[in-house]
């Protein structure tokens, strides 16, 4: 075990990942020697040399075109765009192409190893273009797979297993807790498996869930809430698509309340989703409604960035509504 | 030789291969790093009015620069994005239009704004995101705009304002304006796919727009050469795209004067649309958050300093009995003062209103928008601790 930050948990999977197989590379906007904007891919470049781990073009489309080739090809692809607020020009090759590679050539082809790593969300003074959380608009992408860390142990686990999935796979990195976050990693290869929430923090009155960096808000939320009395269920939902309902109802059907935090806007976000869901399978069993907290329905901005922000005060007063209700 | 009429091309009977070698494009330069003129250069239409006003807006901007790097040092500001070593490629490249024609910036083109007149009180008002800033504090650092000024507001993505240039000039072509569109960008987002869709649109639609790329050796840490592109730059894919194309030195005023004022000639006149290529290096990082000794040295960045736009004027214009020493120093001092006060002043302005928070999103606020603001106002009168900037004047 080593003490290490998200950051260094990232690069540490990376590293795995390319010492474990000769056609694992990487690659993006300056992530070659320099190691990246945010420095996940440092000493890649030295170690496995420049052509493993590679600046590309400032191009995204580029970038994830030439990631999907690469990966029909049978190497493994792992691309980082800068920050998630870029990725929209990669979105064809994406939504139409990552997506849909194996199914419309009948599993002829595909690109299962593809992964995207790409910084999200806010919290950093990055107003509208370095802070948005846009995992739902490739939740809508049949043949994704969405994953989000909540801290180091769980981004070195979820990228080993990211970047060997049979799948393309999305892996959205909480960029405000890169350094913030930190604690014991193991030096050693190791998989967090996708598809599979985690249970947090067991309770019984109210389950709140919730993804990525929102872990810490709905943690602190939660200490709060206990205080008054109240036994919370935590649960981090890992991966947003393809996503645990079998984990989450189970925990609601026990406790009757759910609070479901994200950071994106409320309208046509994720929490949307599971929300739809879960009064479907647990309908009889809930004691309130289902509550989101989540941003509103603007740009992201950033003079406003803490009013706007699904805070654990917003997120603990849903859960002593849903109490109270 | 003979022809096929219908591709309207030359029939040859050899393989006959073209590669990055087959056209060379020179670099245009008028004035000489020793701050001399090249003998016999055709020169740009100038007077002394003209190049006092660059080079004072030029001073302005490093001196601007200076203190906001030392602002974001000392945490005033969250960010900034320095435009050191590229003065004369905004300002002179303004200079050249008419204050109506349109600018499209990329985000390091405060020298564009500040010749149009945007005040030190406007530079300010945005960096501090407060509620005066023309923008609403929405946007970050940098990210200037001005209606009145004919300057779009910046936008991060990179790339994304080239074809939006491509369809405001054609909007000014068919409306009859005599106006055209500058678009600046850099070299790295020359690689987004945005680029080459502009400028193919703009060669088959012939409209007054000029394209000016400044290539300054960086995208934050990726090099040009070889890391951002195989080839000789920018400039021949001008040709590809069948345009009229021009590689300029970069820091030298007078040559980005005397390309701009053609290609605004060639751009209004005949609806030509121009790709300039200027030549330049970033001399700062490249925001507040890089730091370039990570990625180059520092004997490359002291090459670069010798061609330094500013100096190299000072030279001249020093020569030419347009600009003393004492002038170059009470204009910094004057200009530092200035900054500072505005800084001050700025500082002390608060941030919008709450309610601007759901403003613009629509022309109007939606109800759920409305519904949305008052549940959170509601949130902070519970907490008005918690969100200390908008609890103070809520209501």
């Amino acid at each position: 075990m080593a003490k290490m930050n998200l950051l260094q948990a990232i690069n540490s999977a990376l590293d795995l990942a390319m010492a474990k197989h000769d056609n694992v590379y990487s690659f993006g906007e300056d992530t070659g020697g320099f190691g990246g904007v945010f420095r996940a891919t440092s000493g890649l470049t030295e170690k496995y040399g420049k052509h493993r781990n590679f600046n590309t073009p400032l191009v995204e489309q580029g970038i994830i075109g030439f990631a999907n080739g690469l990966a029909s090809q049978g190497s493994y692809a792992v691309a980082e765009i800068q920050f998630g607020d870029y990725i929209f020009p990669a979105f064809d090759q994406i939504v139409n192409e990552s997506a849909k590679f194996r199914y419309r050539s009948g599993n002829e082809f595909d690109v299962g190893g593809l992964t995207i790593r790409t910084p999200y969300g806010g919290g950093i003074a990055g107003g509208h273009y370095h802070s948005q959380s846009p995992e739902a608009y490739f939740a809508h992408t049949p043949g994704m797979k969405i994953v989000t860390p909540r801290n180091p142990y769980e981004a070195k686990g979820l990228l080993l297993s990211a970047i060997f999935d049979k799948n393309p796979v999305l892996f959205m990195e909480p960029k405000r807790l890169y350094r913030a976050s930190t604690g014991e990693v193991p030096e050693e290869e190791y998989t967090i498996p996708l598809g599979k929430a985690d249970v947090v923090k067991e309770g019984t009155d109210i389950t709140v869930l919730g993804w990525g960096a929102q872990m810490e808000m709905t943690e602190k939320a939660v200490e709060k809430a206990e205080e008054d009395g109240v036994s919370c269920e935590v649960i981090d939902l890992r991966t947003i698509l393809p996503w645990d309902v079998e984990t989450v109802t189970q925990s609601v059907l026990k406790t009757g309340r759910l609070v479901i935090s994200q950071e994106a806007p409320i309208t046509g976000g994720f929490a949307s989703e599971i929300a739809a869901t879960v009064q479907d399978k647990c309908f009889l069993y809930l004691e309130s409604p289902i509550a989101r907290v989540s941003g509103i329905d603007v740009p992201y901005p950033l003079c406003h960035e803490k009013e706007y922000m699904a805070d654990h005060l917003k997120i603990y007063e849903a859960i002593k509504r849903s109490m109270n209700y | 030789m003979a022809k096929d009429k219908k591709h309207n091309t030359e029939i040859v009977t050899k393989p006959q291969w073209f590669d990055g070698e087959s056209v060379t494009i020179p670099m245009l330069q008028i004035l000489k790093e020793d701050g001399s003129f090249h003998k016999g250069a055709d020169m740009p239409e100038y007077d002394k009015d003209l190049i006092v006003k660059i080079h004072d807006t030029m001073q302005f901007i490093r001196t601007l620069d200076e203190r906001m790097i030392a602002a974001q040092r000392q945490g005033r500001i969250s960010f900034y994005l320095a435009s050191r070593g590229e003065e004369a490629e905004s300002v002179a490249s303004a200079a050249a239009l008419d204050d109506g024609d349109m600018i499209m910036g990329q985000y390091r083109e405060q020298g564009a704004l500040a010749y149009r007149g945007f005040t030190v009180e406007q530079f300010m008002n945005q960096l501090f995101s407060n509620e005066k800033d023309l923008g609403k504090g929405r946007q970050m650092p940098v990210h200037y705009g001005c209606a009145d000024l004919n300057f779009m507001t910046i936008s991060s993505p990179l790339g994304t304002q080239i074809p939006q240039a491509t369809g405001y000039a054609f909007g000014q072509k068919m409306d009859k304006t005599g106006k055209c569109t500058i678009c600046y960008f850099g070299e790295g987002a020359a690689s987004e796919g945005d680029f080459h869709a502009a400028l193919n649109m703009a060669s088959v639609y012939k409209v007054p727009v000029i394209f000016f790329c400044r290539n300054n050796g960086y995208a934050i840490s990726t090099p040009s050469q070889g890391e951002q592109y195989g080839g000789d730059g920018i400039a021949p894919r001008g040709i590809g795209y069948g345009m009229k194309t021009i590689r300029i030195d970069g820091n030298d005023v007078f040559a980005v004067l005397r390309a701009t004022q053609e290609a605004r000639r060639l751009a209004v006149e005949e609806n030509e649309p121009v790709l300039i290529e200027a030549m330049s290096y970033r001399m700062s990082g490249h925001s507040t958050s890089d730091d370039p000794t990570g990625y180059r040295t520092r004997e490359e960045e002291d090459d670069w300093k010798v061609k330094d736009p500013l100096d190299r004027l000072q030279k001249w214009m020093m020569n030419e009995g347009w600009l003393d020493k004492d002038h170059v120093e009470e204009h910094h001092a004057e200009v530092k003062a200035k900054v500072l006060a505005a800084l001050k002043e700025a500082e002390k302005v608060p941030a919008p209103h709450i309610d601007e928070l759901i403003n613009d999103v629509y022309d109007e606020p939606t109800p759920l928008l409305k519904e949305q603001l008052e549940e959170l106002k509601e949130h902070i009168r519970k907490y008005p601790d918690a969100y200390p900037k908008t609890s103070g004047r809520i209501d």
